[in-house]
């Protein structure tokens, strides 16, 4: 499976390195690091991962780069972006 | 398909026409309602769910919403707050220059002799009830006892109390015509449904909403009830961002307005789904649904501009509602003498869902013949003059 | 600052860049115009050519196609007479004075595209019934295991079951078994052996059953089981998938007593078919219709005109049939798109036309041989989350169809929040449809599609975005 020839570099998740071939999404990086969920609904707290992978059922969401909400798997994964779980609506820091 | 003959039809199964099945229903009268869309579907549909008393100066409006909003706490006890999502928040008005806290200040000194519960605010007071307030404020005033409900759910809660009741409720059925006897009085409707094509009862309430002009066509007993066209904002889910609802002191003088042109003063409020919504825009458009972007752009600009964090939030949808008003911004609320019988409730313009209890409260007794908790007279349906500004 | 900034309007805007929208591109530079070239993604192909940069092509369908279709893309990019206005996500499409305005989002930013007429390709993605723990991770649809396999080169799991209905599951589950992964079995609710009775459909697409046969051929190559009338009725686990319940199903898809067994399995694949993204078109007021595989699409003439002037549209939008009738439906569209903007005669490549007859004719076929009864429906619990943005329990749409008198999708909607969230509806909104027509005691019709897919707001918006939008501020 693995692109002979494909730049690799790395990401991080919750500041562990993962690592990337170069045009892959960031829910492509982080599922072939083994990982499944890195999101919880602001609901029943209940993990998600990719679910349509093609951007349409907003269940894949992760803050990346502090930036909440951005769906995984439409996002390229680019050099040094740090990825972190999101609980929630990702908006906690407004909440008052 | 009835057994029983109602006392009282209610065209309309909104929240007016829910309120009103309601109140009848808790009374012990046999109550019908004709709705020729769904519940909640037409006017209440496209409407924020307000109960306010902040936005009215003294007059007869005011104490219809200081009688409502008392209402409402007793029914959001008696159904329970979550089947209505009825929440006592208060509200929260914010001036943004000198001049605008001032004309406040003065407004809240007349709503407090007139029985509002207002206290003025300073700046500091402001960010101590809402954190995430822009800093450029001058003042403002707090009213708490004004609250909010989910007008849908609301409406068909009430409604199912009603059915419990006894009331009947007949979805996706128009009414086609009145029936009045020889000296005039009202009788019945006619509809298009094949299981109920009549109904015949001595007491008929229109309660259609903006569409309650065309009701009344029908009846013979035209009203000037208009559209205004809102349009409301949805953003994302956020956790708990906007404590209170929040509003800037222009939107006072937009809600009394006569203006023709689009205006828009910003009101922004959490709800329980932890969406914020973004009103109100106010503009007579017809029955116009085409969406304007240009609405939607001035209220996201008015609405970062009081809170600034709103800037990185995403716009989820925005849906748009048609406010039933009157010429002279007051409700109508009362029997017809053009034809004994019938029964006005309509005209609301942009408080329907908060005035709708009082509506209720007051036409059941009026249908009783108990005493009034209120002088309707200023509600009167046949005070215009001229009704020829009737909807098509 | 966007290409589009301070010029002219495009004689022709194309939104998508899957096999309808790039073969309408490009066939209406052919005939004179100047087309912009809107989709979501970075690059071109849509979900069917999905494609990692330096892929040879080997596991695609069509490639050869693909090759000469973006070939003419670029050719024409070189010539000026095609811009590409890659990673744009329109969220709003409204007509102007003389044009339409398309406003994109681009990395967060706003962008505005304007253009003369407009062909809409905007394609689909894979239709959702829910069942118990479809929710855990783990559980992808069939176009999510596709698109991470083509375009990035990852497998959802290495036992995984394929399960649902159409004939898309074939090459997701040999996609998957090729790649090394253990498909642990297709399992199709339908029967799909009711094709044969549409002898004339399968005469004329001969190529797409031999393609078929051949996924079988790969399949049966990998010991994977391929099993009718049987479909997931369960996923297992606590924080990710680690099982499946699989059925047998009766014609209407009630679960045959006593057929339920577990497979252990680290991810399940999942599709019903596909639902078209129609927001756009709703958007525009174009009059919808329902289709024979139950999904709301956009009405278009023999030009595939829309009912709006100026407005055409072409691949699933108009109907789901596969890549060669998109293909064919936007050759006919760019060149109908072309001439509406320009005034000038300019026509499809010969034989689209008859290729977009046998295409539709083998989409009918399809549709009737796999279609979506009702009995899934007994595979919820009242526990069982549909709107999975919300996390709408079937318990409480029932509780407000029932006690509150829900009697269509919106007000569902408005009462209890499926299709409020992030998502809007697109995935839950089929299932939404199918409750409350099941619960009235009627079919669904286009009405009930319409409401829950009618998005004035196509995508979030930051409000910033919106605030900065042209105009004046009397402030």
């Amino acid at each position: 499976m693995t692109g002979v020839g494909r730049a690799r570099f790395a990401i991080t998740f919750d500041g562990e390195e993962i690592p990337v071939e170069e045009g892959q999404t960031i829910a492509a990086a982080l599922i072939a690091s083994g990982r499944r969920s890195w999101r919880t609904t602001r609901g029943s707290g209940a993990p998600r991962g990719v679910f349509c992978g093609i951007g349409v059922c907003f269940d894949c969401l992760a803050t990346v780069n502090g930036r909440p909400n951005v769906r995984a798997c439409l996002a390229t994964a680019r050099p040094g972006d740090a990825v972190t779980m999101q609980d929630g609506t990702g908006h906690a820091d407004d909440a008052v | 398909m009835s057994t029983t003959t109602p006392d009282v039809i209610v065209i309309g199964a909104g929240i007016v026409g829910a309120s009103c099945a309601h109140a009848l229903a808790a009374a012990g009268m046999r109550v019908a309602v004709v709705e020729r869309g769904g519940i909640a579907a037409g006017t209440t549909s496209g409407g924020e769910g307000n109960i306010l008393v902040s936005d009215k100066e003294p007059g007869p409006e005011l104490e219809l919403a200081l009688l409502s909003a008392r209402l409402w706490r007793g029914l959001a006890e008696d159904l329970g707050e979550a089947s209505l999502e009825y929440e006592p928040k208060g509200g929260v008005v914010v001036a943004r220059s000198a001049d605008t806290a001032a004309a406040l200040a003065s407004l809240a000194t007349h709503q407090r002799a007139a029985g509002v519960l207002v206290d003025d605010l300073d700046a500091d007071g402001l960010f101590g009830l809402e954190p995430n307030l822009a800093r450029d404020v001058s003042g403002g005033a707090w009213y708490p006892q004004d609250a909010q409900v989910q007008p849908m759910l609301a409406t068909a809660s009430l409604l199912r109390r009603a059915r419990s009741n006894g009331a009947e409720v007949h979805a996706g059925t128009a009414v086609t015509a009145f029936v009045r006897d020889s000296g005039g009085e009202m009788t019945g409707v006619r509809t298009d449904s094949g299981a109920v094509p009549k109904l015949s009862a001595p007491w008929v309430i229109n309660a259609a909403g903006t569409w309650a002009g065309e009701v009344a066509a029908l009846a013979g007993t035209p009203l000037p009830i208009l559209p205004r066209r809102g349009f409301i904002l949805v953003t994302e889910p956020l956790p708990r961002v906007v404590r209170h609802k929040v509003y800037t002191a222009e939107y006072v003088a937009n809600v009394a307005s006569s203006d023709a042109d689009l205006q828009t003063s910003v009101v922004i409020e959490g709800t329980r789904g932890g969406t914020v919504l973004i009103g109100a825009s106010r503009e007579r458009v017809g029955f116009d649904r085409t969406m304007s972007l240009e609405v939607i752009r001035r209220l996201a600009a008015q609405a970062i501009g009081l809170f600034p964090f709103l800037a990185d939030v995403s716009l989820l949808r925005t849906y748009l509602g048609f406010r039933p008003y009157c010429p002279d911004h007051l409700p109508v609320i009362g029997e017809d003498p053009r034809a004994p019988g019938l029964i006005h409730a309509c005209g609301h313009e942009g408080a329907g869902i908060g005035l709708a209890a009082a509506t209720a409260h007051l036409l059941a007794q009026h249908v009783t013949g108990r005493p009034a908790d209120l002088d309707l007279a200023p509600f009167r349906p046949d005070r215009f003059a001229d009704v020829t500004a009737v909807p098509a | 600052m966007t290409p589009s900034e301070g010029r002219p309007p495009f004689d022709v805007a194309v939104i998508g860049a899957g096999p309808a929208g790039l073969a309408a591109a490009v066939t209406a530079v052919a005939g004179g115009s100047q087309v912009a070239l809107v989709d979501a993604a970075s690059g071109p192909g849509g979900q069917y050519w999905r494609h990692r940069d330096d892929d040879d092509g080997a596991r695609h369908h069509a490639w050869p196609a693909f090759l000469r279709l973006r070939g003419a893309v670029d050719a024409a990019s070189t010539a000026g007479t095609l811009t590409s206005f890659a990673g744009h996500q329109v969220w709003h499409v409204e007509r102007t004075a003389d044009a339409f305005a398309m406003h994109a989002l681009v990395d967060g930013r706003g962008a505005v595209i304007h253009a003369r007429s407009l062909v809409l390709a905007t394609g689909a993605y894979d239709r959702q019934l829910p069942f118990p723990g479809w929710t855990l991770p783990g559980v992808y649809t069939a176009g999510a295991a596709q698109a991470l396999l083509k375009g990035n080169g990852v497998r959802v799991g290495s036992r995984v079951v394929v399960a649902g209905t159409g004939p898309f599951l074939l090459p997701v589950a040999t996609g998957l078994a090729e790649a090394g992964a253990q498909v642990v079995g297709v399992f199709e609710a339908g029967r799909p052996t009711a094709f044969a009775r549409h002898p004339l459909a399968v005469v004329r697409n001969a190529a797409k059953l031999v393609e078929g046969a051949g996924y079988l051929r790969v399949l049966r190559r990998h010991g994977v089981p391929y099993r009718t009338r049987t479909t997931v009725i369960e996923a297992l686990g606590e924080a990710r998938v680690t099982g499946a319940r699989i059925a047998s199903l009766d014609p209407s898809w009630r679960v045959v007593p006593g057929s339920e067994r577990t497979i252990e399995c680290d991810a399940v694949a999942v599709g019903y078919g596909f639902t078209p993204q129609v927001e756009l078109p709703l958007q525009l007021g174009c009059e919808m219709t329902l289709d024979r595989d139950g999904s709301l699409v956009a009405r278009v003439d023999d030009a595939q005109a829309s009912t709006v002037e100026g407005v055409f549209a072409a691949g699933e939008a108009c109907g789901v049939g596969g890549a060669e009738l998109a293909v064919a439906e936007g050759q006919i569209a760019g060149a109908a798109a072309a001439s509406s903007a320009t005034g000038r005669p300019a026509g499809a490549p010969r034989g689209a036309h008859g290729r977009r007859s046998a295409g539709r004719a083998f989409a009918r076929a399809m549709h009737e041989s796999f279609t979506v009864p009702t009995g899934w429906q007994g595979w919820l619990t009242p526990e069982t989350i549909v709107c999975r943005c919300e996390e709408v329990t079937a318990g409480r749409i029932d509780e407000v169809i029932r006690g509150l008198g829900a009697a269509d999708p919106r007000a569902v909607k408005l009462f209890a929040r499926p299709g409020m969230g992030l998502c809007q509806g697109r995935v839950c909104g089929y299932a939404t449809a199918c409750l409350v027509a099941s619960g009235a005691g009627r079919d669904v019709t286009a009405a009930d599609l319409h409401a829950i897919a009618s998005r004035p707001i196509a995508q979030p918006v930051p409000l910033s975005v919106i605030a900065g939008l042209g105009g004046r501020d009397p402030s």
